[in-house]
Formats: C-alpha cells, sequence, structure tokens
C-alpha cells in the first residue's frame, strides 16, 4: 500500500528515520506549537460535527486524521502566498488566520463566503469539485505577470483529481511553468469511491506526464509534509514551475455529516489508520526527543476544550442574514433578472407577512 | 426552573424525518455538553445526536421505533434553573434555535410552514411559562382553538370545502399537514361521513425499507425513486431472473428431531446465551449437502464460458432488516460446527439489523438461505442471488398429522425448496441435495456424528 517512494522523517511510532531529499528544519518548540494546531483543528472539527448534529449546522466535512497534512503544509507557506482550499481544509483555514467562526458561517449557511480572501490570503472554499485548481493556476500566472515573490499552494483530494478541471489546470501550469503547487490529499475515498478505482497509478507519478515532478508524502508526517510543501513552494517561488504533492493520508471521519462510511468501508482498514494517528506520532517524538511534560499537553488541550465552547457560543450568536440578501452577490454589477427575482421574493415575503 | 426542547434537526441536507434507533439517556439523567443522546436513522444513515445543553433529563418524546418529523420534539431538558450554558440572550430567550426554524422546501409543497416560525410574542410566552409536552400521538384531536396549519394548507382545505377543524392532524404540534387534507378530501369523497377515516387506515406502515403514509394520509399515487437497498435488490432480481435459467425442487420434513435436538441444547450448559434455532440446523444441513455434492455449489461464469465449483462455502442468510432485504455470508461456513454456526449466524443477523452490514459482507456468496418461517408460512419459490447456483428457502416448522409407521401422528414438518441455476445443475442432483438436507433434519443427531 505505501510504497518505497513515500517520504517520510517520521514513523507511526514517533521515531525519526531519514531520506536523500529532506531533512527537518523544525525546531523542538515550532513542533509543539504545530502540534497545538492540529489538536485545536481536530476539536474544531469535533465541536463543528456535534453542532451539525444539533441543527446548528446544515453540513460539516470532517478532518479528522488529515490533520498533519493541512498543519504540515499550512505552516510552511510564506505570509503572502496565496492558498485555494476545498470544503475540508480547516488546518490551513487555521494557519492562515482565518477567525475560526468565520470559517462556520458557510456551514451554517449564513454566508456565502466568510471572510475576505485578500485578507487572509485565502480563497474562500470552493464546493465544485476541482474548480479551484484552475482559479489557482490563474492567480499563480498572475503572480508571474506581476513578477511578485509569491507562490499559490492549493488543495484537492483524490476524488477531484479524476476532475477535467484539475487536468487542464495541469496542464496550463506546466506549459506556463506557474508558481502554484497542487496539493493532493489522498484520503483514499472519493466520498465512497476507493482512490484505488479512480487512478491505475499513484497519483503522484500523474504529474510527470504533465511536465513537472510528483512527490508522495507521508501525509499523517507533520514534519514530512512540512518540509516537502516548504520546498515545492520555494521552487515555486524560484521559477522552478509546479510541483504535484501527494499527501498519503487516510479520511477518518464521513466524508460529511450526510455520510455513512461503515456502507463502504470495513473497520479493520480503520483500525490499521488509527495507528498512524498524525497527533499521536507528534506527541510520541515531543515526549521522547524534547521531554515534553504531562503538564504542556493538558495545557493545550484546556486551551482546546475553551476554544471549542467559546466557537460554540460564537456560532450561536449568529444572526440570520436577510433572506433578499442571497441576490447581492451574484454578480459583481447589476443585473435585471437577479433585480426580477428580488423583487418576486420581496413581494412573496410581505403577502406571505413576513418580516 | 428553565427548561430547554432539543428539536429534532435536520442532520443530513434536506431530510424531513428520523427514527429512533437507541436512546443512550434516560429520563432523570444528568447530562453534559455534547453527551451522545440518541442514535437515529435517517434515509442517508444512522447517526449519533450530542446534547446541545447540560441539565436533567426532563422528556424523552418517542420511543424506539418511532419515526420523528424534522423540527419535532426529541428531549426537554430541566436546566436547573440556571441559564443554558454558553448559550446567550437570544438562545434562552426563543424555544426553536434558529436552524430549526429554517423552512424546507420541499418541491411542489412550497415552504412548509408559515406558523413554524414563532412570533416575538409567542416566544415570550414560551420563555415565560414552561412549555408542557406537545401531544405526539400521531392521531391528535383538534382542540379549541384555530386549528393549526400553513397558509398553503388552509387554501387547499378551503379549495376542497374541507372544515379544517374535522381533519385529523398528524403533523408536530399537532399541525394539519397537507396529506392530511389530502386524506380528508379522498375520504369525503368516498365517505357519506365528512372526515370520517377507520383509526387503521391512518397508521404507516413499511416497504422498500421505508416508512409509507397509510392508506388515507398517503398520496392517491406515490412513487418512491429506486436508489440504496431497494436499488440493489432489483438490480439482483432481474439479473438473476433474465440470466439464469431456474428450476425449483421442495419436499416435506418430518422436524421433530430436529426440534428436540434443538430445545436439548438450549438447556446444555455448553450452550448458555446462544441463540439456537432450526436455521442453525439447516445452515449445518446445506454445508454438509454441499460436501457431498459440490456441484451443487457451483456458479455458471458466462463471460468464459466455464462452471466453476467451489470447494468452500459462502452461506448467504437472506436478511429481512429495516433497510430492506440484504444477503450477508458467512465465510468459509463449510468449516463450522454447530457452536460456532450458532455464533456466526446471531452475529450476522445482529449486524444486519444494526444497519452495519459491509459489502464485504455481502461479496462471494456461493450459497444461500431464506428463512420464511418466522413471516408464518410454509414455502417460497425463491429467486437465485445472482451468480450462485443454488437457494434454499425454509418455510415454518409446525405440529401436522405425518404418517410415522404406518400411524397418522402429529409432527414437526417443514417444508423445503430450493432454486436451482438448471444450466449447470440438473433435475436430478437438486432432488439428491435436497433430499439430503431433509434426511439431515429428519435425524440432525446421527447426521452430526458421521461428520
Amino acid at each position: 500500500m505505501i510504497d518505497e517512494e513515500l517520504v517520510q522523517l517520521l514513523t507511526p511510532e514517533g521515531e525519526r528515520v531519514t531520506h536523500p531529499d529532506y531533512a527537518s528544519s523544525l525546531t523542538g518548540e515550532q513542533i509543539l506549537s504545530m502540534y497545538r494546531d492540529m489538536v485545536i483543528v481536530r476539536r474544531l472539527c469535533n465541536e463543528s460535527t456535534s453542532l451539525q448534529r444539533q441543527g446548528q449546522l446544515a453540513l460539516w466535512a470532517p478532518i479528522q486524521g488529515q490533520e498533519g497534512a493541512q498543519i504540515g503544509a499550512g505552516r510552511a507557506l510564506a505570509p503572502m502566498d496565496f492558498t485555494f482550499p476545498t470544503y475540508r481544509e480547516h488546518g490551513i483555514a487555521w494557519c492562515r488566520g482565518v477567525p475560526p467562526e468565520n470559517l462556520l458561517r458557510l456551514f451554517r449557511a449564513v454566508s456565502n463566503g466568510g471572510w475576505d480572501p485578500q485578507k487572509y490570503r485565502h480563497h474562500v472554499p470552493t464546493i465544485v469539485l476541482g474548480n479551484q485548481v484552475l482559479n489557482a493556476v490563474g492567480y499563480a500566472m498572475g503572480i508571474q505577470r506581476d513578477g511578485a515573490d509569491e507562490a499559490v499552494l492549493t488543495f484537492f483530494g483524490d476524488g477531484a483529481s479524476s476532475q477535467g478541471d484539475v487536468l487542464e489546470g495541469f496542464v496550463w501550469a506546466s506549459s506556463f511553468n506557474a508558481p502554484v503547487v497542487f496539493f493532493c490529499q489522498n484520503n483514499q475515498f472519493g466520498i465512497s469511491t476507493p482512490s484505488s478505482t479512480q487512478s491505475k497509478v499513484p497519483l503522484y507519478r500523474r504529474a510527470r506526464g504533465f511536465g513537472f515532478p510528483g512527490v508522495r508524502v507521508d501525509g499523517n508526517d507533520l514534519l514530512a509534509c512540512y518540509e516537502v510543501t516548504k520546498a515545492a513552494l520555494e521552487n515555486a517561488r524560484a521559477g522552478g514551475g509546479p510541483t504535484m504533492i501527494e499527501a498519503y493520508t487516510y479520511r477518518m471521519g464521513a466524508h460529511t455529516t450526510s455520510d455513512d462510511p461503515t456502507r463502504y468501508r470495513v473497520d479493520a482498514e480503520v483500525e490499521v489508520w488509527k495507528h498512524r494517528d498524525p497527533i499521536e506520532r507528534i506527541k510520541a517524538l515531543l515526549v521522547r526527543e524534547y521531554h515534553t511534560k504531562p503538564v504542556a499537553f493538558d495545557a493545550i488541550n484546556e486551551e482546546a476544550e475553551a476554544f471549542a465552547l467559546k466557537l460554540r457560543d460564537d456560532v450561536l450568536a449568529m444572526g440570520r442574514p436577510d433572506p433578499l440578501s442571497m441576490f447581492d452577490n451574484v454578480y459583481a454589477e447589476p443585473h435585471p433578472l437577479i433585480d426580477e427575482g428580488r423583487r418576486d421574493m420581496a413581494e412573496i415575503r410581505a403577502s406571505a407577512g413576513a418580516n | 426552573m428553565s427548561q430547554e426542547i432539543f428539536f429534532l434537526p435536520d442532520v443530513g441536507e434536506g431530510l424531513i424525518e428520523a427514527e429512533i434507533v437507541t436512546w443512550k439517556v434516560n429520563v432523570g439523567d444528568v447530562v453534559v455538553l455534547n453527551q451522545p443522546l440518541v442514535d437515529v436513522e435517517t434515509a442517508k444513515a444512522v447517526v449519533e445526536l450530542p446534547s446541545p445543553f447540560a441539565g436533567t433529563v426532563l422528556t424523552l418524546h418517542g420511543q424506539v421505533g418511532d419515526t420523528m418529523e424534522v423540527n419535532q420534539p426529541l428531549v426537554t431538558f430541566d436546566l436547573g434553573g440556571e441559564r443554558a450554558p454558553h448559550a446567550n440572550e437570544k438562545q434562552v430567550v426563543h424555544d426553536v434555535p434558529d436552524e430549526q426554524r429554517r423552512e424546507p422546501v420541499l418541491i411542489g409543497y412550497g415552504v412548509a410552514s408559515e406558523e413554524g416560525v414563532p412570533t416575538r410574542r409567542s416566544r415570550r410566552t414560551v420563555a415565560n411559562a414552561a412549555q408542557p409536552a406537545p401531544d405526539l400521538t400521531a392521531l391528535s384531536e383538534p382542540a379549541g382553538g384555530p386549528v393549526r396549519t400553513t397558509p398553503p394548507v388552509r387554501l387547499l382545505a378551503k379549495q376542497y370545502g374541507i372544515d379544517l377543524a374535522t381533519v385529523p392532524a398528524t403533523g408536530p404540534d399537532g399541525r394539519v399537514t397537507r396529506g392530511d387534507v389530502e386524506g380528508a378530501h379522498r375520504w369525503a369523497d368516498q365517505m357519506p361521513l365528512r372526515g370520517f377515516a377507520p383509526m387503521e387506515l391512518h397508521r404507516a406502515s413499511r416497504f422498500v425499507g421505508r416508512e409509507i403514509d397509510s392508506w388515507s394520509s398517503g398520496a392517491r399515487e406515490e412513487r418512491i425513486p429506486v436508489k440504496g437497498v431497494l436499488k440493489a435488490m432489483a438490480e439482483a432480481m432481474v439479473q438473476s431472473s433474465t440470466r439464469q435459467p431456474q428450476a425449483a425442487v421442495w419436499t416435506r420434513v418430518d422436524a421433530t428431531k430436529t426440534m428436540e435436538l434443538l430445545s436439548g441444547l438450549k438447556n446444555h450448559s455448553d450452550f448458555p446465551n446462544i441463540r439456537l434455532s432450526p436455521l442453525t440446523l439447516v445452515a449445518l444441513a446445506v454445508c454438509d449437502a454441499a460436501r457431498h455434492f459440490p456441484g451443487i455449489n457451483s456458479s455458471f461464469d458466462d463471460e468464459n464460458n466455464e462452471v466453476i465449483v467451489r470447494r468452500y462455502v459462502n452461506l448467504g442468510i437472506a436478511a429481512d432488516t429495516p433497510r430492506g432485504l440484504v444477503v450477508p455470508n458467512i465465510k468459509d461456513a463449510d468449516r463450522l460446527d454447530l457452536k460456532s454456526m450458532a455464533l456466526e449466524l446471531s452475529h450476522l443477523v445482529e449486524t444486519a439489523r444494526n444497519g452495519t452490514t459491509t459489502p464485504d459482507d455481502m461479496r462471494g456468496t456461493t450459497l444461500t438461505i431464506t428463512n420464511v418461517g418466522p413471516f408464518g408460512v410454509d414455502g417460497a419459490m425463491a429467486i437465485l442471488p445472482p451468480g450462485t447456483g443454488a437457494i434454499v428457502c425454509v418455510g415454518r416448522i409446525a405440529k401436522a398429522p405425518w404418517v410415522f409407521d404406518d400411524e397418522i401422528v402429529v409432527r414437526h414438518v417443514a417444508e423445503l425448496s430450493m432454486t436451482f441455476d438448471h444450466r449447470q445443475i440438473d433435475g436430478a442432483l437438486a432432488s439428491q441435495v435436497i433430499a439430503h438436507i431433509g434426511t439431515f433434519l429428519e435425524d440432525p443427531a446421527a447426521a452430526l456424528l458421521a461428520q
């Protein structure tokens, strides 16, 4: 399953291993800080799942198991780099500084986005599979034309790797040598379709056919994800063109809160991946190598609990948008059909006695 | 004391109802925020609902097996005179959280309810007085005061000339639904008494793994999308009946000794808490028949123009589950002894009932048993699961007159039938196999000793 070309710097047991092309540059403090990121993001995810089950969010896409891939990639970014996420990049949003409650606005259906993409250098989630890859490549070509020292990091899953948008993005990025890094989290399932059904070769090998390098990294290894992403972004900024990173990981939870994974996969497989948990292996490293004390982990857990309670309060305090505001951002400029729709809805609401 | 109600949320993008599978708390329990309260099964999945409040459970508004509509009260909590922890003013004041006030839009029905949105005044009323548990009986009679319903339904009733006060309400909080009015309209057409309908015609029933409306409340014609377990069943049956020429043999057996053996074993210390049933022995008999006549455990490979004879039995068991018909199998069932077979069968049935049967559990069936006895029928003409050679059907085991030692005596009699793929299995082989199974069940102890 995991092949020898997988970049790994830390075993599932938290022991360091060497790799000819990559070495970990992170200090103990940085690793502890990224451990904190992962714990908080997982707590955010658990609270969001609960909120959905309590009717407070319309939908939620769980991230459990993919924290290592996302925090590793997210912390490898330079401040001015730009990121294009799917609907599951909660860890990236966290690293970019998007206020967590704003992340939940979309899932509570009170906003079409939730934040200013330029402010956080993080685009709003793209729900349409793979479309963000085209956006990212276009943005990267813009950077090229501006001559800016920036790179673009875009995300998609093994499922979206079959989308035409993603493959077209590959072609354009390659043809123009655009400063973009394609970060594919292979979490093994496109909803219920196994990754092996979608691609007869390991996904990272597809990059070679498009004319740029592909790297497969252990997606549950924070250290490896950080180094591989950092190197790819540096290469892009230096004019080296695109790279595809396949973070080989596993979605421990459901595709979304509307999905029941027990219908298409076996418990035994989930059990195997539990032993590869990205958070546990960093904890093992911190204890073994940096002698991090239990009190430090306790403090992080307490912080995560308080964070979750505040997040809940913030979500429950969100007001309901004016229903008519749904027409506001369909087009940048006035549009007669949209105006007509807005007028009709206002009339219907008035006749129904709605305030 | 301050009370809060947890209303059943839409947990899966546009669902309208969920069935209560397991309560994880009891009335009187003190629960913390996010503590699991209940498992519910929706059209999409079985999900666990965590508590949105910290407090004491006052009321569970439904029983296991009940189907609850979205936005119906699920649990009432006593928050002990304090405000809801981690809830702001807005949460305490209104009784229905924002999300639950969202109006589901069903195609062709418009927005479901205008009255579902509490007015400012009604919210305050609720906050000041503890809300009595709403009447959740399916057919709450309209009480005094205006009938609760929605404007489109009022209009419909007016068009039909029906007095809403005479319509039995089945909606949440005694609300009259569109279906109720449609039902009353149909009955008004047919019956001399307007609005009258026999109670039993109001009962919902199960069909193709879902709850369907009762005769009186449902639409005149209903279309059910073919997907999930229903789709799997339909495809399997079409594939089997169009591609596999099927014939059947049947026999009646004296299963008295089978019943005696089972009741003897139930008291045996080796079998405490193990569910033993006639199916256990039928399963052993079928495996034994396969060992004696491997040809029955075969399938026809159209693509390669070969017949595959298998010397292992993956024994499929047709199971009637809340989701519909599923056929999980016991892998290598031919290697199991009586006790292991009993354990495997109860595990398989349990898993199927819980809805946790995996695709792997259903793959690679070589022989199948369908047990129609529990439904109280004598037998059935089964259809082969696609790609298998034979399916054995066992009917109920009931006392019947039987010729025994040239006398008519009362014995436990069962009917066995077997459907087989006549491309590779002929009537002679099928007869030998069904006879072998019959002999096994007529003297199971001897058959087991001979293994």
